[in-house]
């Protein structure tokens, strides 16, 4: 028993923040907004060279094996950081391909959405598939027992997101008929875990940013002659933000090592509503200039709500959680 | 990364269980409230005490067995899912004995957790004061210099168990008139049935005198019950404050047990879906509670120390208490009225969690200031 990152886990978070830091994702995911892909792309590769998408790919594929903490670690920090793209889809089809047991699929798309050199996504259970414009693989679960497994060629038009930088669409089933049997249902299976897993990770971060920026804010912002957040209306918020959100990270991270279904469902519910209670919090104490736009603070803000709800909506896991799913 | 215990702390987690299958009362005793509970609880004790299972974290010489903090929490496990009786020793061996470990002489560990880990000597603490509560440095029960000891005089309140305890802890002002409040307070340990000790005991919501008010007139204290040294007394009751206290005040394990209680309850109840959401929410915050423990140990045990993050652990805990209870009580529907239910004690209870031990507001002024970063200031 050592519930603790190692010294190795500590430095791979530290170096993916730091390029992340350094990297302007908030320009890059306004950028992905307007349809203009070309910086979220460039971001892509940054990161997939720290390692990032070999974590679901196992060896024999090019991949790091398969590593749900650094996921985690990884989603995180893609979360805090605003990163554009469809990279829980890519992780969940990463998922999904290698656990075919079939290896045409695997071999042709594996290695590359590995590298970073191919982004894929994933339709989940509302029928939407992320930045399927932008996907190089957009791969839909179908039939009636979820048994057939499709490689799209068409996504259909974009539905609009709350979250401008989330490209939804809802593509149909039909292109190249990849795989058939109960092995995609279970593989889909899995996939839709990680895919929970790795947003949970993602909430956290969004929550943890909204957090971290609501606290420089509301040091900065005077009135009545002090700094809003001597206010003890405005201190204990945020105290309990901190208290949602750091009483959800032990359970994403309990999850990774388990990837049991119910860990996966805690780590969900919890991660999505600390982040949704952080942005509440972020949107009150910032104050009218929250409710803009044009303040940065959006990209988080208007994030929360969708990653509560995909790949698994806090309905659905607390069902799961009391054993009526 | 590893959340599965070595093979030796399985052994020890089996030894537990066995030990209390074959030792915890098939009926739970009275409320340890009450006078007969509360001689019901010592006598409880005693029984763990006689195969040392009552102080498991501490050195074999004061009773303890000296396991580490893992696994005094796979301990906490198995005693509350065996549920076993309330620990009416709690205070002193949560608040007390850390700061004896920390700061008492050895004679004074010697003299006084051997009868503290057998429950012949229960102790209450006495901190408040009427007119010091969140403000507890603000505290003005003094302590006079005497012959070969200390004099106490004032009033203290809030005292938990001191309705039948036998011996209680505090602060008292020992040199008025320093530049800052916490400055002149001396550790005292002192003996409620002494002369000049008048102990009377306050009716909680529901009546039970789980407190009392201590009105000390000239109570002589020898100073080998002087905890640390005489002016230092805020810095020794504060330094295990936020350590392994901040740990073990609440164990994971009673909110497991609770937790699961409550999903059997939800079960018998015919699974009222409207109701499922809040099971669930029960569930992830007990194994939430657990994991943010086991994290906050694991550090400890690599030499990390627990400083503010404590004040994280009473906010959630505590309000997780009342959320958890209450939720008991829907599902009671109406019997969730008779105060002889089995969630009717724990109900009233957990109502407390938020006002002792710190209150919730400071402890988000804590979180707020030191973990944030935020200004100072209470407006």
């Amino acid at each position: 028993m050592r519930f603790l990152l190692d010294a190795e886990q500590r430095e791979f978070a530290r170096t993916l923040e730091a390029l992340l830091a350094a990297a302007d994702a908030p320009s890059a995911a306004r950028a992905w907004a307007r349809g203009d892909h070309a910086p979220g792309r460039a971001l892509w590769d940054r990161f997939a060279k720290a390692g990032v998408f070999a974590l679901a790919v196992p060896d024999e594929s090019e991949g790091a094996g398969r590593l749900p903490l650094e996921l985690t670690l990884a989603f995180e920090a893609l979360g805090r950081h605003a990163v554009p793209g469809p990279a829980v889809e890519t992780v969940a089809a990463s998922v999904l391909l290698a656990g075919l047991g079939d290896a045409a699929p695997a071999q042709a798309w594996l290695p590359r959405l590995a590298s970073g050199g191919a982004l894929a996504t994933l339709r989940g259970d509302g029928g939407y598939a992320l930045d399927a414009d932008v996907a190089d693989a957009v791969l839909v679960v179908a039939g009636d027992t979820g048994e057939e497994l499709w490689l799209v060629d068409e996504p259909g038009p974009a539905v609009p997101s709350h979250d401008p930088v989330r490209r939804l669409f809802a593509p149909a089933a039909r292109g190249d008929l990849l795989a058939r049997g109960p092995h995609v249902a279970a593989a889909a299976g899995e996939a839709r875990a990680w895919a929970a897993l790795a947003t949970a990770a993602q909430a956290l971060g969004v929550g943890r940013a909204l957090l971290d920026r609501t606290v420089a804010y509301v040091r900065e912002r005077r009135q009545f002659g002090v700094a809003v957040g001597s206010f003890q209306a405005v201190k204990h918020r945020l105290a309990d933000v901190l208290v949602a959100l750091e009483f959800a990270r032990p359970l994403v991270h309990a999850a990774a090592l388990s990837l049991d279904p119910v860990d996966i469902a805690m780590a969900k519910v919890a991660s999505g509503e600390a982040a949704c209670a952080s942005a509440r919090a972020a949107l009150q104490l910032h104050g009218a200039i929250g409710y803009t736009d044009e303040l940065e603070l959006s990209l988080w803000l208007r994030k929360a709500r969708p990653l509560r709800d995909a790949w698994g909506t806090p309905a659905s896991c607390r069902a799961r959680i009391v054993g009526a799913s | 990364m590893d959340l599965t215990h070595d093979a030796e702390t399985e052994a020890f987690r089996d030894e537990a269980r066995a030990w209390l299958a074959a030792h915890v009362p098939p009926t739970p005793p009275p409320s340890l409230e009450t006078r007969e509970g509360f001689a019901a609880h010592r006598a409880w004790e005693a029984e763990l005490a006689a195969d040392r299972w009552s102080v498991v974290s501490w050195p074999e010489p004061y009773g303890g067995r000296g396991v580490d903090i893992l696994r005094w929490l796979v301990f906490e496990e198995e005693y509350y899912a065996a549920g076993a009786p309330g620990r009416v020793s709690q205070n002193g061996i949560s608040l007390l004995a850390p700061t004896l470990f920390d700061h008492g002489t050895e004679e004074q560990r010697a003299r006084v957790l051997p009868p503290m880990a057998r429950g012949e000597v229960i102790w209450a603490q006495a901190w408040s004061e009427p007119a010091s509560g969140s403000d507890l440095a603000s505290l003005r029960s003094r302590a006079v210099r005497t012959d070969g000891g200390w004099l106490l005089s004032g009033q203290k309140t809030w005292s938990s168990r001191a309705a039948f305890a036998d011996r209680a802890f505090g602060l008292f002002r020992s040199e008025p008139g320093l530049d800052r409040p916490h400055l002149g307070l001396t550790y005292l340990m002192f003996d409620l049935r002494a002369p000049g000790v008048t102990v009377r005991p306050i009716g909680r919501l529901d009546g039970k005198p789980a407190f009392a008010e201590l009105f000390l007139d000239e109570v002589f204290v020898p100073d080998e019950d002087v905890v640390g040294a005489p002016g230092e007394g805020w810095r020794v009751a504060m330094s295990t404050a936020g350590n392994e206290r901040g740990l073990t005040l609440r164990s994971p394990g009673r909110f497991l047990a609770s937790a699961c209680r409550l999903a059997a309850l939800w079960d018998s109840a015919g699974r009222d879906r409207a109701l499922a959401d809040r099971v669930a929410d029960a569930l992830i915050g007990a194994r939430a509670y657990q994991l943010f423990t086991y994290a906050g140990a694991s550090r400890f045990a690599a030499g990390g120390v627990i400083g503010a993050e404590s004040s994280l652990n009473k906010v959630f805990w505590s309000e997780y208490d009342i959320a958890l209870h209450e939720t008991a009580l829907d599902l009671l529907g109406p019997d969730a009225e008779r105060a002889d239910g089995p969630w009717a004690e724990g109900w009233v209870f957990s109502l407390a969690g938020p006002i002792y031990a710190g209150t919730n507001e400071i402890q988000r002024d804590i979180i707020a200031e030191r973990l944030l970063g935020l200004p100072k200031g209470r407006r």
